[in-house]
C-alpha cells in the first residue's frame, strides 16, 4: 500500500490565508481539510453594543475585496428590523455600486487570480509577459468596476457613503455619465473575456451540486429575492438559520455551513447563473450560448467563464442605471430603530452573504450573526477534492498540487471573510 | 551595461482585511511600472512563485493578534532591509483591537461553538509593539497614492513624503463648507491625520478616523466641543473607538467617556 500526501501551506492567489492538506492512502483519498489559520477577528463579539447605523462601516472591514457587499447585507438587515423598505432610485443607485463591486472583483479573480492558473504562469505580471495586451485590457476593465464604487462609494476600498437608508450624498446624472463611455467600453471586453476563457483548457469534472442563491422575479439578484435551491428550497431570508446551520471543525478558524438535512452546498456565480439564466440581459444570455455554456452548469471550473457572463450583466445592467438615473430628493430616507431583529442576504461576487441582528429600543446591536460565502462553499471544496484527486494519482505532485489549489480556486474564496473562517495541506 | 538588479519586494499578512494589500493590485495604472522597477518577490495573494529572502522592501499589513504570528512578525523583520507597515491594523491594531477593551474569552465563546479550537492573544496589537517598523502608513484603507508615494520614495532612497496635520487642512484645501460649524455634527477631522483628502466631509458626513490621530490631537478639546453640542458620552465613546481605538489618544479619549 503506498501512501501519499498534497500540501500546500499557504495557498496563494486567494484573499486571506488558507492550506490545503490532502492524504492519499492506497489510490484513494483518506483526509483532506481545507484549513484556515487566518487569525479569529471575533465581529459578531465586538458589534454587540455598537449602534446600528455604524454596522455598514464595521463590517466593510471584515473584507476589503467584497466591502460593498457587507455593506448592502448590513443595510438591508438593519432597514429590515427597522421595518422600513428602500425604493426607487435609492434602490437602484445600491445596485449600481454593487454592479461596480462584481465587475471589479470578477475582473480581479479572473485575470489576476484564475487565469494564470489555466494558462501556466505563476502570476499576472508573468502573464503579462506573454499577454501583455490582454492583462492591459483586464486592468482597464477592473479599473471601470471600481471607477463606479469609487464615485457612488466615495473610494473603492470600505467606500464611506453608504448608509442604512441609502446614501449620504447623491451622485448628479452628469458625474455619472462620466462613466458611460468606459462602461461600454467594459462591456465590449467582458464579451471578449467570455469567449478567451471558453476556450480554455477545462478539466472533465461534474459533480452534483446543490446550488443556492437569491431569486428575484424582476432581475437578476444582487440584494432582494428569496432563497432557492436545485433540491427545491424555496424560503424567504428570514427562514435561513432554519435550513442552514454553522459547524466547528478542529482544523479551521472559520466556521463550516451546512443544509441542516443534506450538508454540502455551494453558492456564488455557477449557482447563481444556474437559477437565474432567464434574468441575465439578451446579450449575456447570448455570448453565454454562444461559448457553450447552458444552465445548469456543474463543472466548477468553468466558473470562470460565468463570471465573465455576470461581468456583461453588470455592465449592462449599470449602463441601464445610469440611463434612468433620476436623483431623488434626499440622499437618505429616515430610519428610527426599533427593538427587533433584521435580516439581510445579498449576493457578494462569490456567494450569499447572510446577516441578522437584534438591535434594542435604543439602536444598540444586541446581537449579530453573519455567514459569508466562503463559509458556504468550504465542505463543497474538500468534497471537490475527494473526487477530484483519485483519478489523478497519475500526474506529478507539482502538477497535482497545482490542480488542486486551482480546484479551490474555482471557488474564488475570500479567506478574510469567512475567518471564522479556512489552510490546503494535501498529505 | 548590465542592467541593475531590481529590488526585491515582500508583502506579509497578519490579521486583517486584505484591503491594504489589495490596494496594490488596484493600482491599475501604476502596476505594470511598478512590476518593472521592483521585483514582486513574495505576495501570496498574486503569485504562486516564492522567491526566497531577504527583501529589500517589506509591506506589513495586519495586526498581531496570536502567539503564532507574535514569532512570525520577527522572522519577517530578519528577513527584510526595510519594513513598512500599511493600515490601520498594522499601525494600530485595527478595529480587531475592540477585544482588547473585553474580556477575549468571552468574545471567543460569542463566535465559536468550541472555543478551545481557537488560539488567539488577549490584544490585538500594531506591528511597532513587537518589531522596529522603518515607517508607518496610515489608513484604513491606505490611500493608493501614498503607497504609491511609499514605493516610489523607497526606490529613490529617501524618505516618503506624508502629512501629519488633520483632515481640516484638506478640508479647507478642498474648500468643502466645515460640517462641525454649520451642522455641529460629530466630526473627527480636527484629531484625525490628513491622507484621504478629507473625503467624508464631501460626501456631507462627519470624519470618522480613518487615517488615526494627528500629530498632537487635542481629542478632549474636541470631545468637549461636541458635549456642548449635547452629544452624550456612550456616542463620544463609539466615535474615537473605531478602527483606530488602540491608537494611544484616541484609546485614552474613548475611555475617558466609559463611565
Amino acid at each position: 500500500m503506498k501512501s501519499r500526501s498534497i500540501k500546500v501551506d499557504y495557498l496563494a492567489r486567494v484573499e486571506g490565508e488558507g492550506g490545503i492538506r490532502i492524504k492519499i492512502h492506497d489510490k484513494s483519498v483518506s483526509e483532506v481539510e481545507f484549513n484556515i489559520f487566518e487569525p479569529p477577528r471575533f465581529f459578531e463579539a465586538f458589534l454587540r453594543g455598537r449602534h446600528f447605523a455604524e454596522a455598514p462601516d464595521i463590517t466593510a472591514r471584515i473584507c476589503g475585496i467584497c466591502p460593498i457587499a457587507y455593506q448592502m447585507s448590513s443595510i438591508h438587515a438593519m432597514e429590515s428590523a427597522c421595518g422600513v423598505s428602500v425604493t426607487g432610485p435609492l434602490r437602484e443607485l445600491r445596485r449600481l455600486i454593487y454592479c461596480g463591486e462584481w465587475i471589479e472583483s470578477h475582473a480581479l479573480h479572473i485575470y489576476m487570480l484564475h487565469a494564470p492558473d489555466f494558462l501556466g504562469y505563476q502570476d499576472v505580471l508573468q502573464m503579462a509577459v506573454d499577454h501583455g495586451d490582454a492583462v492591459k485590457k483586464a486592468l482597464k476593465l477592473k479599473k471601470s468596476g471600481n471607477d463606479i464604487v469609487n464615485l457612488v462609494g466615495g473610494r473603492e476600498i470600505h467606500p464611506i457613503n453608504v448608509r442604512v437608508g441609502g446614501f449620504y450624498r447623491l451622485p448628479t446624472k452628469q458625474e455619472l455619465q462620466g462613466l458611460v463611455d468606459n462602461l461600454k467600453w467594459s462591456r465590449d471586453a467582458a464579451i471578449e473575456t467570455a469567449k478567451l476563457t471558453a476556450t480554455f483548457t477545462f478539466p472533465e469534472f461534474e459533480r452534483d451540486y446543490e446550488f443556492v442563491s437569491l431569486r428575484h422575479e424582476g432581475e437578476y439578484p444582487f440584494n432582494e429575492g428569496k432563497l432557492v435551491s436545485n433540491r427545491g428550497l424555496d424560503i424567504p431570508i428570514s427562514e435561513y438559520e432554519n435550513h442552514f446551520a454553522e459547524e466547528h471543525v478542529a482544523y479551521s478558524n472559520a466556521l463550516h455551513s451546512v443544509h441542516r438535512v443534506r450538508g454540502a452546498y455551494v453558492v456564488g456565480p455557477l449557482a447563481r447563473f444556474n437559477h437565474n439564466f432567464d434574468k441575465l440581459t439578451p446579450t449575456a444570455q447570448q455570448v453565454a450560448r454562444e461559448v457553450g455554456l447552458n444552465p445548469p452548469v456543474k463543472n466548477p471550473f468553468k466558473s470562470i467563464v460565468v463570471r465573465s457572463v455576470e461581468t456583461i450583466y453588470a455592465c449592462e445592467e449599470a449602463l441601464r442605471i445610469i440611463q434612468d438615473y433620476e436623483p431623488p430628493e434626499k440622499p437618505a430616507i429616515d430610519v428610527q430603530p426599533r427593538p427587533g431583529v433584521g435580516f439581510g442576504c445579498t449576493e457578494a461576487p462569490r456567494g450569499l452573504l447572510y446577516h441578522r441582528y437584534r438591535i434594542s429600543d435604543k439602536g444598540l446591536i444586541v446581537d449579530a450573526k453573519i455567514v459569508p460565502p466562503t463559509s458556504q462553499n468550504q465542505k463543497s471544496m474538500e468534497q471537490d477534492l475527494r473526487e477530484f484527486v483519485p483519478s489523478r494519482l497519475n500526474l506529478s505532485q507539482e502538477q497535482l498540487t497545482w490542480q488542486c489549489e486551482q480546484a479551490i480556486r474555482n471557488y474564488d474564496p475570500c479567506i478574510s471573510c469567512a475567518t471564522h473562517f479556512v489552510r490546503l495541506d494535501i498529505q | 551595461m548590465k542592467k541593475p538588479k531590481k529590488p526585491k519586494l515582500a508583502v506579509w499578512k497578519f490579521s486583517s482585511c486584505d484591503g491594504c494589500q489589495l490596494t496594490l493590485l488596484d493600482c491599475e495604472d501604476e502596476l505594470l511600472a511598478v512590476a518593472e522597477n521592483i521585483e514582486i518577490a513574495n505576495f501570496p495573494e498574486a503569485s504562486r512563485n516564492i522567491v526566497k529572502g531577504p527583501y529589500d522592501l517589506s509591506l506589513v499589513e495586519g495586526s498581531i493578534t496570536t502567539p503564532h504570528d507574535a514569532e512570525r512578525i520577527h522572522d519577517v523583520r530578519r528577513a527584510s532591509k526595510v519594513l513598512i507597515t500599511i493600515g490601520a491594523c498594522a499601525t494600530a491594531g485595527g478595529i480587531q483591537a475592540l477585544r482588547n477593551f473585553k474580556d477575549v474569552r468571552e468574545f471567543t465563546s460569542i463566535v465559536y461553538a468550541t472555543p478551545s479550537y481557537i488560539a488567539t492573544l488577549n490584544k490585538s496589537t500594531a506591528i511597532a509593539d513587537h518589531v522596529f517598523v522603518d515607517f508607518e502608513l496610515r489608513g484604513c484603507p491606505i490611500s493608493k497614492h501614498q503607497l504609491v508615494e511609499v514605493l516610489s520614495a523607497f526606490l529613490n532612497g529617501r524618505k516618503p513624503v506624508t502629512p501629519t496635520y488633520s483632515v481640516c487642512v484638506e478640508c479647507k484645501r478642498r474648500g468643502t463648507v466645515c460640517g462641525l460649524v454649520v451642522t455641529g455634527g460629530p466630526c473627527l477631522g480636527p484629531v484625525t491625520q490628513a491622507g484621504c483628502n478629507a473625503l467624508c466631509p464631501s460626501y456631507h458626513r462627519g470624519c470618522f478616523g480613518c487615517f488615526g490621530p494627528k500629530e498632537t490631537p487635542n481629542t478632549s478639546s474636541l470631545a468637549s466641543y461636541w458635549q456642548t453640542k449635547g452629544v452624550k458620552n456612550p456616542d463620544l465613546l463609539r466615535l474615537f473607538r473605531n478602527f483606530n481605538a488602540y491608537a494611544e489618544p484616541f484609546r485614552k479619549e474613548s475611555e475617558a467617556h466609559e463611565k
